[in-house]
């Protein structure tokens, strides 16, 4: 720790342990790529380069119904949750940040409670209730528990989000005669896109990541998402080894969230910490 | 999931220190208008708690305390508390929790050491700063059931490259304790880059004069570590804590794909699933659904004790 920009052993050292932070986020991520890659024969040869490359196992898992219905299960759901969770979501952590109202304590309570609250103890009741109401194995089934568990994170980094924002504008606009509803939509939302931005992609990543709903709430391709899908596939056929279809679909499914992580670097950590230590 | 501590709650009290308006008239005309927004902008959000939480842990303990088979659902009776008294009296209750525990303790220990490290890293490095927090983002961003087959492909005899690194005829998954380490270093990956983002904007409120000061006055690395940079931190550290092993706790995911729970390493989790889908016992399912809660529950009022004053929820001190 004491040490002064210019020395080049310092550098050297920092670039030693940078080196090994990369190998230890990277080596498990190009394994299952390599594995992608490899042919039918040598894909238990265990070696971590592949000694013949190949598309097909990419070629396989697009030609199935399982994995591509499971794709745009995952993908409408994912989306259609994160956008009903940061409305939602922006509307509170709005109200909470800026307005004073009765019940804002608990809110906040119950939204920490929540984030705490353990999914699986969920399982078993909203499994009986959604085949009672006709939501099982239905998109909404997922979306609404999806939209529920990501509240918290919403509220949080939003409210986080909001507190930096120049409300005077808000005052400002106001007084030119606007109600406060008026001021939300036209002067407010604008300023605070770029948090309500940064939630959505947090709560992207935590609905596509999602495996314990999925798999409890859903039976069929109608619902059944493409981390279920993933887990359940036993091979094109019965002989077929399935190692390099789920490790295709595995790469296809890591490729947007590393988009949203080299695009997003600085926003995806701003957001993960906020509100944490800012008091 | 991902929570931060006091946000709103600091957000609540500047709220009440807001210079009031310059009438009454008007005070209170507006005071009632943005009660009704307050009020208008959080309902959605409380009403859908409130069906898909609330709702379901009270139907969970309605249920826990009736028999119901799916196979037999005609006979469904209340019970009182006998589902409780069968679940506790099982061992697979507690082997479950044992292992949960275990899981617990042992991943949460070693990702706040590797955690902090990485802090300090990110924090202090010179060299490739930008490279190491973007790449460090890839663990936590990706989807857990990849990153357990990442895992299980590699410790799979004939298939895997780790595997490979062992003598012949040794099945790493297919052992207790090799298997229970494997889930353990799975769950690690994945969450330690979490855990040392949270340390890292704890370490950023460190200030630098401080240190520098201890080292004048002859502080070593160490000592400042423990005697400065960690007591600063602590309410960082407290959040980080808090949620990895409320987190880790509800283990699922990574055990599901690798070992699928055989050899006993099925955590609490896995336990309620398994009786749902494969015993088809709402009633016994359930009750383990609340006894789960209730442990979540009493861990975090444990750490809320520790850690007094400086828990979430709480009012931050030395604020401004």
């Amino acid at each position: 720790m004491a040490t002064t920009t210019g020395d080049p052993r310092a550098r050297v050292w920092w670039g030693v342990a940078g080196l090994v932070v990369v190998l230890y986020a990277l080596i498990p991520v190009l394994w299952i790529l390599s594995l992608s890659f490899k042919t039918t024969d040598t894909i238990t040869d265990g070696n971590f380069i592949p000694r013949s490359w190949t598309l097909d196992n990419y070629a396989q898992i697009f030609s199935l119904d399982i994995f591509t219905s499971a794709l745009r299960n995952s993908i409408g759901i994912s989306i259609i949750a994160t956008v009903l969770a940061v409305v939602i979501g922006t509307m509170a952590a709005y109200a909470i940040a800026r307005l004073d109202f009765p019940g804002k304590k608990i809110l906040v309570g119950v939204s920490l409670l929540i984030a705490m609250f353990p999914q699986v103890s969920l399982v078993s009741p909203l499994f009986d209730i959604e085949r009672a109401v006709g939501l099982f194995d239905t998109w909404p089934g997922l979306i609404l528990p999806y939209i529920t568990f990501a509240l918290p994170l919403a509220i949080y980094t939003l409210s986080a989000f909001f507190r930096e924002i120049p409300w005077e504008l808000e005052k400002a606009a106001k007084m030119d005669g606007a109600t406060p509803l008026q001021a939300f939509r036209s002067v407010i939302v604008p300023l605070a896109a770029p948090g309500v931005f940064t939630t959505a992609i947090l709560v992207f990543i935590f609905c596509w990541n999602d495996f314990l709903f999925a798999i409890s709430l859903t039976s069929t391709q109608r619902s059944q998402t493409a981390t279920v899908a993933i887990a359940n596939f036993t091979g094109a056929s019965q002989f077929a080894e399935p190692t390099g279809s789920i490790a295709a679909a595995a790469v296809l499914l890591t490729i947007p969230i590393i988009i949203f992580v080299l695009l997003f670097q600085r926003r995806i950590v701003a957001g993960l910490t906020s509100g944490a230590v800012k008091g | 999931m991902s929570i931060q501590s006091d946000a709103p709650v600091a957000a609540t009290k500047q709220e009440s220190r807001r210079p009031a308006g310059p009438t009454k008239a008007q005070l209170s005309e507006g005071k009632r208008a943005e009660r009704n927004l307050g009020l208008l902008l959080c309902a959605p959000a409380a009403i859908i708690i409130v069906l898909v939480t609330a709702y379901p842990i009270g139907y969970a303990i309605w249920l826990s305390l009736q028999r119901y088979d799916l196979r037999f659902p005609a006979e469904q009776t209340f019970v009182g508390l006998s589902n409780y008294a069968t679940v506790l009296a099982s061992s697979y209750w507690w082997q479950a929790f044992g292992v949960t525990m275990l899981i617990t303790v042992i991943s949460v220990v070693i990702e706040f050491v590797l955690g902090l490290a990485l802090a300090l890293l990110m924090h202090r490095t010179l060299v490739a700063r930008g490279l190491v927090r973007t790449v460090i983002l890839i663990p936590y961003g990706i989807v857990t059931v990849v990153a357990a087959f990442s895992w299980q492909f590699a410790w799979t005899p004939d298939k895997g490259y780790l595997a490979a690194l062992l003598p012949d005829s040794s099945a790493p998954l297919t052992e207790y304790g090799s298997a229970l380490a494997i889930i353990i270093g799975a769950e690690v990956w994945k969450t330690t880059p979490f855990m040392a983002l949270l340390l890292l904007a704890g370490l950023a409120l460190v200030p630098d004069d401080l240190l520098k000061a201890a080292q004048v006055d002859g502080a070593g690395p160490w000592q400042r570590l423990t005697q400065i940079i960690l007591p600063m931190m602590k309410p960082a550290i407290l959040v980080a804590l808090l949620f990895r092993t409320l987190d880790a706790f509800r283990v699922f995911d990574n055990i599901y794909i690798l070992t699928q729970g055989s050899n006993g390493t099925g955590s609490v989790s896995m336990l309620g699933y398994d009786n749902l889908f494969k015993a088809f016992n709402l009633g016994i399912g359930s009750a383990i659904s609340v006894l789960i809660f209730i442990c979540v529950a009493l861990l975090a009022i444990l750490f809320i004790k520790l850690f007094g004053a400086s828990a979430p929820g709480s009012e931050p001190s030395g604020r401004r």
